[in-house]
């Protein structure tokens, strides 16, 4: 297949399937199938685009045949490909735990196509080449995440969806004024046109302001500290399945995006940026894990922790050295797997309490083994311990604060790691080691085994942890490839303006 | 307000308007228009048929489900863009040809208009959606999706 196919087939599938899904009849088994079809398609492309760029290097193509930067570019260098890989493979995941879990009429419903829709928009995020684009297909994920926010529409589901709403288009108009000033200023938004205009402007502290709203929307998307309110206000209202969706994909173009624009286009008061990101992204991990700690709702609980992991990523970003923007990358891929895992636990576990509340479970440990042991490792790994991957990357990230002699994030780092662990024996011990509460009738419940359906994608989510974590160096040697590519922007522009100079 | 005056003036103007519809987003290609605008303009139709005649019966006169309709649509753009990828260009570059008509010298038909049918299609199921949707009043609950 062309590169140039390869780039526009993951929007093509996850839309066209989108689209194919609606017009099907309204029963569960094709909307369910064709969902699992398209996402199973969606990671094999996602696996050949990233061969291709180890390969030969960036690949671009030009919707339309439209010469860049006038059309519309699509730009694939090895850390949009990778995440394009893991969007699939955590389609597939939440995808086979709905059709587990979710009663059949909702399958029958517009669940899957917006579940399709809401995946292409993150692809298209992390493969426009073009800031507009950018904010339109972040626009597209986050129309989906509304619907699907709201879609049983109980009472707390909908007051959730308002607040998540209305701060999530707050972000979108900043990040609106945003891209206008950049405009305004720069007569282009393609990527790597900024590149090369914006240094040679001479407006330097124009541009740091405008680099500053970009800041503020893509932190909001982020969840970074101190915009991270919608996040734990909306997470713990949908199904698991939905709440898995959103903490490995929503936030993480966030991430991206933030990681995108200061690499390729606004280096030029790198001194400002990277203060801003270090102080933002250790208040960030702070704040969350501080909030985590306070909650007894386990999905709350389990959405503080995003926050707080986040900070890990701005303050990788802030460092901003080659190490530093290999932790982040490393990082990015271990933690989607292991939130993942932990949402997609704590929604077994409330299939088998039903409640989320930790004062009102106990006793997993014995009448449920296997969902134990697929809690505690994820939450082993998320708190950094060996031999898991969040030990490594957590490890790189440590390091390349030491290696920057930045040690008040290396000191932060460790100490919100250790919260983090405190924070999950918490879970532990109220969920599954204490005695259960005595007020609850003594129902014996059959232990969940892996043929139910909704332990195959945790287990898949906790292999790819082991895996990760066992063989860490071709991760963090691939990582360390797509950092280089950050840091020298040349690469990325020559593959989209071609011989333009 | 006499609704035979309403009536009359509906089954007159919602033929005009599709009419109209069309023909925008037939020449939008290279004047101003478009499936877009054209898309919105057969949704006021449908829209003044609803004033008129009463939600079922707009809905009826619709025939299709509006998010089937825009489901529809978005396969169809999708797909206009398919052709240019078989030859090994990047999607949706335009691949046009020339009708033979007798009287002028040659009809231009292409892949674009192909995509501006689509975006007709999208744009008139979604809004038809809304409008369909804000007309149900309080007697409904649960949004209706998907047919």
């Amino acid at each position: 297949m062309t590169p140039s196919a390869l780039l526009s087939l993951p929007m093509i599938l996850c839309l066209g399937a989108a689209a194919a899904g609606l017009l099907t009849p309204s029963r569960a088994w094709p909307r369910r199938w064709l969902a699992l079809m398209t996402m199973v398609a969606l990671a094999a492309v996602g696996a050949m685009l990233l061969v291709t760029v180890r390969r030969e290097g960036i690949q671009s193509m030009q919707v339309g045949g439209w010469a860049a930067p006038f059309g519309i570019t699509l730009v694939a260098d090895l850390l949009s490909a990778l995440l394009v890989l893991v969007t699939g493979v955590m389609g597939l995941t939440v995808v086979s735990y709905s059709a587990a879990t979710l009663p059949a009429s909702k399958e029958a419903g517009a669940y899957y196509p917006l579940v399709l829709v809401l995946v292409g928009g993150v692809c298209g995020a992390f493969l426009t080449g073009d800031l507009f684009n950018l904010f339109v297909w972040i626009e597209v994920m986050l129309g989906a995440s509304f619907v699907l926010l709201a879609l049983e529409a109980r009472q707390e589901q909908l007051e959730a969806s308002i607040k998540y709403m209305s701060l999530s288009l707050m972000g979108s108009v900043v990040l609106l004024c945003a891209v206008g000033l950049l405009y305004g200023a720069a007569g282009t938004l393609n990527l790597a046109d900024l590149a090369v205009t914006v240094p040679g402007l001479g407006t330097p502290n124009l541009m740091t302001a405008v680099s500053m709203f970009f800041l503020v929307a893509f932190a909001l998307k982020a969840g970074a500290f101190p915009l991270f309110f919608w996040l734990p206000a909306s997470y713990h209202t949908p199904p698991a399945a939905v709440t898995t969706l959103f903490s490995a994909l929503l936030t993480k173009v966030g991430v991206y995006a933030l990681a995108r624009v200061f690499t390729l286009v606004f280096t030029q008061d790198s001194q400002l940026t990277s203060t801003l990101l270090l102080v933002m992204g250790g208040l960030t991990m702070v704040t969350g894990v501080l909030g985590a700690v306070a909650q007894y709702d386990m999905r709350r609980l389990l959405s503080f922790h995003i926050i707080s992991q986040i900070g890990y990523l701005i303050a990788a970003l802030g460092l901003f050295t080659r190490s530093a923007l290999t932790a982040l990358i490393a990082f990015l891929i271990h933690y989607i797997f292991a939130k993942s895992a932990l949402f997609l636990v704590s929604g077994a576990t409330a299939r088998v309490t039903r409640t989320y509340d930790l004062h009102q479970m106990g006793n997993l440990y014995r009448t449920q083994p296997l969902l134990a042991a697929l809690f505690f490792i994820p939450a082993l790994s998320l708190a950094g311990v060996p031999p898991f991957s969040g030990f490594f990357a957590k490890l790189a990230v440590i390091q390349a604060a030491l290696r920057a002699e930045n040690w008040i994030i290396a000191g932060t780092a460790v100490v919100v790691g250790l919260l983090t662990l405190f924070s999950m024996m918490k879970i532990w011990r109220e969920a599954f080691w204490k005695a259960p509460p005595e007020n609850q009738p003594e129902e014996p419940t059959r232990p969940l085994s892996l043929g139910d359906g909704v332990l195959g994608p945790c287990m898949a989510m906790t292999l790819f942890m082991v895996v990760l974590g066992l063989g860490a160096e071709p991760l963090l040697e691939l990582a360390d490839a797509a950092a280089g590519q950050l840091l020298d922007p040349e690469e990325y522009v020559r593959a989209v303006l071609g011989g333009r100079p | 307000m006499n609704p035979v005056v309403m009536h009359t003036v509906a089954r007159l103007m919602a033929p005009v308007l599709l009419l109209v519809s069309l023909v925008l987003a037939v020449r939008g290609h290279d004047i101003p228009g478009g499936g877009f605008v054209g898309g919105l303009m057969a949704a006021t139709a449908f829209a003044l048929l609803m004033v008129a005649f009463g939600r079922p019966a707009a809905r009826k006169q619709l025939r299709v489900h509006p998010t089937r309709l825009a489901a529809a649509g978005l396969l169809v753009a999708l797909f206009s863009g398919v052709p240019s990828m078989m030859e090994g260009r990047p999607f949706l570059s335009g691949i046009w040809a020339r009708l033979p008509v007798p009287g002028t010298d040659g009809l231009k038909v292409g892949t674009p208009q192909l995509f501006d049918l689509g975006i007709y299609l999208v744009v008139l199921g979604t809004a038809m959606c809304f409008i369909l949707g804000m007309a149900r009043g309080e007697d409904t609950t649960a949004p209706e999706m998907g047919g």
